[in-house]
């Protein structure tokens, strides 16, 4: 159990107002004054960190948590400013946003789009916050992101891979820096027929629910452009906790190549039980037979173990990157809590940078003139390369990584390497794509 | 006599309902979304208990109702028109279907295997909204307004917005009044209110239900079911009444719940969300009037509020004490809020279990008469 | 044909688990007469004896080794467990090994827990409706959950098999099949032979031993027996303890094919309770033909042949409820399960 280490009198500084949480009056402001639902007036503005404290995805929420402090002792000027250093921006002066310290509140989705609903609700309503962020699954991420549009808030979106976020749920009050799953299949297709060949028999295994659909629809779109056959594809209950009875009919199906859109413990068990039949080691058509698990984190590696070994995937930000921003940030954060951040923490505190200085910038925190700022801002120094948050649909478009589980780790965070960057021209993509298509972001909304 | 004390209880029951956003200002709930799901849990608890408390047969099925009526409310939010009456009305009807289909089938049973039949049932649906179903559910994300949805009934609103439920003309999200009293800024919302009133109604309703012939036959088969149906009556029928009423309670819930906050998921069909509402109902107390809405207070009051204590609001309480009390406090304390608010909820639901098997309307109870000394005055009055 | 021998072995296997857990499960309830909601939780925890045996094994002395670095520039640490340095290589051993040390370690410690949670808790319920004891050892369920979350986290901690327990066998030789037909993990037929012999075990410890026996004739009629002079409640006691280690065990056992975290225990439950009440209540062989039946109906129905000819009638994919929709079935055509007993948890 990780605990987290912060520094007290920095906490109480912070927490003064905070800490009125559960007996004091709610901090709440006349909506109308600023024009805008929760328009800070006082010295300091109220952050809502909405992350999974309790269920399977618990521990990646702690992570973002971490993060999510980390970047709000950089914005309020503590620390080494970590990758506010890097940030090709240069509005954020440690003072805050606009002057006003930084505070936050926190709440448990459970992974539920119900509880993590109640949780933005309270916060929005409760707790005056001006921006919600967070989310560890594609659903909760499109229930949150629907209701802040409807009362005027920002939502910076976390740990959300679907197509769907930035697609036909899109939202114009909401943005989403982490990619997408047809992004991970653009950048995956070209580094596998470059070493498994063009002449491949894929099965697919797919949880049955809208993420796993549209990874699979994107990885079988991708990997058939490159000349791969789809043997299979094969749905399994989201609540399937063993794969064999799954597995077991990939062996003799003549496919060399099982593509896992799992995500999760999904992910983690059904990997374990294709390793544990001996797919890893098995000749099909006379080639090796591969394994293939398009979304990776390194807290899901870390569950499956010496099983992700030679694995293929993709992931949106890895620690061991070389660039300045990744070298600030991983110093930062492991000074802070002593091991590495994964890209869950990664991706959340580009987005706090991100919404701060696009206040900066807007010079206020009305939704309406903090998106105008964030639509086509370009930037770099973030950990991935030269990024554009594009107008159309709010989605970021920067690099991707291809990852392969590591051979020989030398530490126990040390699981994945990055074999590929794949260049962001690669995955970009039309808005009105088959796989985007059928939303519309709306009118920004700023509340009241 | 007891029409007496009903018409009170009533009463009370409606001033505090009416006045909660005053009573709950000084306990941070009292924003509109928590004391919506106060009300609208609270409903679904009093329609449970109707089937549990009453009859003792112990359904944990009922979420599958809340989806229900949550899925009708938004297809006609969707379809219709964002007047939330005709939405709570098919939310009703379309549960009351659904628990009239899931009852016949499972009420062939009784004791533990009626559980398991409910619990499969109801978790057949989860999975299915969850998967199967999207093109009707939505799925994992759940269904949502949409800017091209038809809505027939409905003038076309601004570009580019989502109009808001309401009722005739009153939206379910607008705060009317904001005053601030004794330095409280209080909210009164129109959502809160239109719960509210569902709430008294439907505690009325269960009030005459509780009173009527048909109560005491619902009771008579939780006491002996057996004996009953050796005196020639055929009980079936009214533990399946029994069972549909409580369902068409869900699917009011259900469809409140959409109406406040137009989404609905499958994950509002779990078997975990059928078990909250059962522990709900005994928390506050099974067969009696009252106490299945406490426990619904109760128990949201812990998800939505002691979830949120971190450890920095943990270090504003005890800043006052000198630092190393206050860290020792917050080590202390911390496991059992925030992330850890599960934990906490657990024990104290063992702990209510245990020692007040009446739950906590049992638990007033007996205060109340160590306050008042009735015991004593009953001991004695029998001694004489 | 291979793909239904595969299958077959398959549903054994899932219905080795659900068996394990609902034996315990049954044990409990025709002994004590209680429905324990607590029993997957018991499972869990089973499994993170396991995991806690293999952090135990795991805890090293630290050497600074000047040579390398780690991900923040300073020298990096080298770990030595203890064990291997007290032990040289018979440490080695016990940390290959390590989930048979877990199953040596988690037999008391299951036994004891189930025992204190009889004479704490459990106990005081007897007299209490079934719903009280169904909620308060719910409440429990929730409880423990929460604390090994609060140490362990929610990731789930792989645990691996030894070495030579690892990989698959060629199973269709074995049964005269050709080569490659039926390829089958070892662990997993591992886990089956375990099952058996502890399934086994409990049941010879009822038939052959006199504390078994004294234990049938409590269940069947408990009072002649108390009357007797019997201190039926001690023996109903250590059923408890035996029925908690069935289920640690089973979770032991489990950790090498899944990767143990905190709601697991949760998922069990609900599928061992169906298969409880499809065995029939209070029924322990019933319990163990309906874990193995459920166990290959479900391996069955995942099966891509029978997924698609579902699909071609225009039903939906049968694998997600079919659990669900057998247990339903069987209660109505049979009302007391398949082989349940008249009367029991009726009420």
């Amino acid at each position: 159990m990780s605990k987290l280490i912060l520094n007290r009198r920095g906490l109480l500084k912070t927490g003064a107002a905070v800490g009125a949480g559960m007996a004091m009056p709610t901090i709440l402001t006349a909506a109308s004054d600023g024009g805008y639902t929760n328009a800070p007036t006082g010295s300091t503005v109220t952050l809502g960190f909405n992350v999974p404290q309790s269920g399977p995805y618990a521990d990646e929420g702690a992570d973002e948590l971490r993060a999510y402090l980390l970047a709000v002792k950089h914005l309020n000027g503590e620390g080494d400013g970590g990758m506010m250093n890097t940030f090709s921006s240069k509005e954020l002066k440690g003072n805050g946003i606009l002057g006003r310290k930084v505070e936050y509140v926190t709440g448990d989705t459970q992974t539920k789009s119900d509880a993590a609903r109640a949780s933005a609700q309270s916060m929005i309503q409760k707790d005056g916050a001006v921006m919600i962020t967070g989310g560890s699954s594609s659903g909760v991420a499109i229930a949150v992101q629907g209701l802040c549009q409807e009362a005027g808030i920002i939502f910076m979106a976390g740990l959300t891979h679907s197509n769907d976020t930035t697609g036909k749920d899109k939202k114009a009050n909401g943005f989403r820096h982490f990619f997408n799953g047809y992004m991970s299949a653009a950048a995956l297709a070209p580094v596998l027929a470059d070493r498994y060949g063009t002449d491949r028999k894929a099965y697919h295994l797919t949880a049955d629910y809208t993420w796993g659909w549209t990874q699979q629809a994107s990885m079988a779109a991708a990997t058939e452009a490159k000349g791969w056959e789809t043997v299979a594809n094969v749905l399994t209950p989201l609540t399937t906790t063993d794969f064999s009875s799954y597995i077991a009919p990939v062996i003799n199906s003549g496919a060399d190549v099982l593509v896992l859109n799992h995500y999760g413990g999904n992910m983690i068990n059904s990997l374990t039980s294709a390793v544990q039949f001996g797919l890893k080691d098995k000749m099909v058509n006379n080639k090796n037979f591969e394994i293939i698990v398009p979304l990776y984190s390194r807290l899901m590696a870390k569950g499956a173990g010496e099983n992700v070994k030679g694995i293929f995937g993709s992931t949106n930000w890895h620690w061991s990157l070389q660039d300045e921003g990744s070298k600030a940030f991983v110093q930062s954060f492991g000074q802070e809590y002593g091991f590495p951040p994964s890209q869950a923490a990664h991706t959340v505190y580009c987005q706090t940078l991100l919404y701060a200085d696009a206040c900066e910038r807007a010079g206020t925190h009305n939704p309406c003139g903090v998106g105008e700022a964030l639509e086509g801002f370009k930037f770099s120094g973030l950990g991935n390369g030269d990024v554009e948050y594009r107008a159309e649909d709010h989605q970021c478009f920067k690099d991707v990584l291809v990852v392969k589980g590591k051979e020989n780790p030398t530490s126990e965070f040390d699981l994945l390497e990055v074999v590929e960057v794949t260049p962001r021209a690669q995955v970009e993509y039309d808005p009105e794509n088959e796989f985007f298509a059928g939303g519309s972001l709306g009118t920004c909304n700023p509340g009241a | 006599m007891t029409l007496m004390r009903d018409r009170t209880l009533l009463i009370i029951f409606t001033l505090f309902v009416l006045a909660a956003p005053l009573i709950f200002a000084p306990t941070g709930a009292a924003y509109p979304d928590l004391l919506q799901r106060f009300a609208i849990y609270g409903i679904f608890a009093i329609g449970f208990n109707i089937l549990f408390g009453l009859t003792g047969y112990l359904s944990f099925g009922h979420a599958a109702f809340l989806g229900v009526g949550s899925y009708s409310a938004v297809w006609m939010f969707k379809l219709l028109s964002m007047n939330i009456l005709p939405a709570l009305l098919l939310s009703v009807v379309m549960a009351g279907i659904f628990a009239l289909l899931i009852g016949y089938i499972s009420l062939r049973r009784s004791g533990i295997y009626f559980s398991i039949l409910t619990l499969a049932l109801a978790q057949m649906s989860y999975v299915l909204a969850y998967s199967v179903l999207t093109p009707l559910t939505n799925g994992e994300t759940g269904l949502q307004l949409r800017l091209d949805d038809p809505r027939i009934l409905d003038a076309a609103g601004p570009e580019g917005f989502l109009p808001s439920t309401n009722l005739f003309g009153l939206e379910m999200k607008e705060v009317f009044w904001n005053p601030t009293v004794f330095g409280y800024d209080l909210q009164f919302n129109w959502g809160y209110y239109v719960s509210a009133v569902m709430l008294i109604l439907s505690f009325w309703i269960s009030i005459r239900i509780f009173r009527s012939p048909f109560g005491l036959m619902l009771r008579a088969i939780k006491t002996n079911q057996t004996r009953l149906n050796y005196t020639g009556v055929n009980s079936r029928p009214y533990t399946l009444a029994a069972f549909v009423i409580s369902g068409m309670f869900a699917g009011l819930a259900g469809g409140l719940l959409a109406s406040m906050d137009p989404l609905a998921g499958a994950e509002r069909m779990q078997w975990t969300v059928g078990g909250e509402v059962v522990l709900m109902v005994v928390l506050g107390g099974m067969g009696t009037l009252i106490g299945p809405v406490l426990g619904a207070i109760f128990i949201k009051y812990f998800e939505n509020i002691f979830s949120k204590i971190n450890e920095v609001v943990l270090q504003g309480w005890f800043s006052f004490l000198p630092d190393w009390l206050s860290n020792f406090l917050v080590t202390i304390v911390s496991p059992f809020v925030g992330r850890g608010w599960g934990l906490t909820l657990g024990a104290l639901f063992m702990i209510v279990v245990i020692f007040l098997p009446g739950g906590l309307v049992d638990g007033a109870r007996r205060i109340m008469r160590k306050i008042t000394g009735a015991d004593r005055r009953a001991a004695k009055a029998r001694n004489e | 044909m291979d793909a239904i021998l595969l299958q077959i072995l398959n549903g054994i296997d899932k219905g080795s688990a659900y068996a394990l857990i609902a034996l315990g499960l049954t044990l409990i309830f025709g002994t004590l007469g209680v429905v324990n909601f607590t029993h997957g939780a018991l499972f869990m925890i089973g499994a993170f004896v396991a995991v806690t045996v293999g952090k135990v094994l795991d805890i090293s002395k630290i050497t600074i080794d000047p040579s390398r670095v780690d991900f923040l520039g300073n020298p990096a640490k080298i770990r030595t467990p203890y064990v291997t340095e007290w032990f040289g290589d018979f440490g080695l051993w016990l940390i290959e090994w390590s989930v048979l040390v877990s199953v040596v370690v988690a037999i008391p410690v299951m036994i004891l827990i189930g025992i204190i949670m009889e004479r704490g808790l459990i106990r005081h319920f007897y007299s209490r409706p079934h719903a009280d004891q169904i909620l308060v050892t719910f409440g429990l369920a929730i409880v423990l959950q929460n604390i090994i979350k609060a140490i362990f986290g929610a990731n789930p901690i792989p645990q691996s098999a030894p070495d030579l327990l690892q990989g698959s066998v060629d199973f269709g030789v074995w049964v005269g099949m050709a080569e490659n037909a039926v390829v089958y993990p070892l662990w997993r037929l591992v886990y089956f032979v375990f099952s058996m012999v502890l399934i086994g075990g409990v049941f010879a410890f009822l038939r052959f031993t006199t504390f078994g026996m004294v234990v049938r004739a409590g269940m069947a009629d408990r009072e002649t027996v108390g009357l007797l002079g019997i201190n039926i409640d001690r023996r109903f006691t250590i059923m408890f303890g035996v029925a908690a280690a069935v289920a640690g065990l089973a979770g032991v056992m489990y950790t090498p094919i899944s990767p143990p975290n905190y709601p697991m225990g949760m998922d069990f439950l609900v599928l061992s309770f169906v298969v409880v009440v499809v065995g029939g209540m209070g029924s322990l062989p019933g319990a163990v033909l309906a874990g193995f039946l459920l166990g290959i109906i479900e391996s069955f129905a995942s099966m891509p042949l029978i997924k698609d000819s579902i699909a071609a009638i225009g039903l939906p994919s049968i694998d997600q409820i079919i659990i669900y929709l057998v247990a339903v079935i069987v209660l109505l055509v049979r009302p007391r399960g398949l082989m349940g007993k008249a009367g029991m948890m009726e009420e």
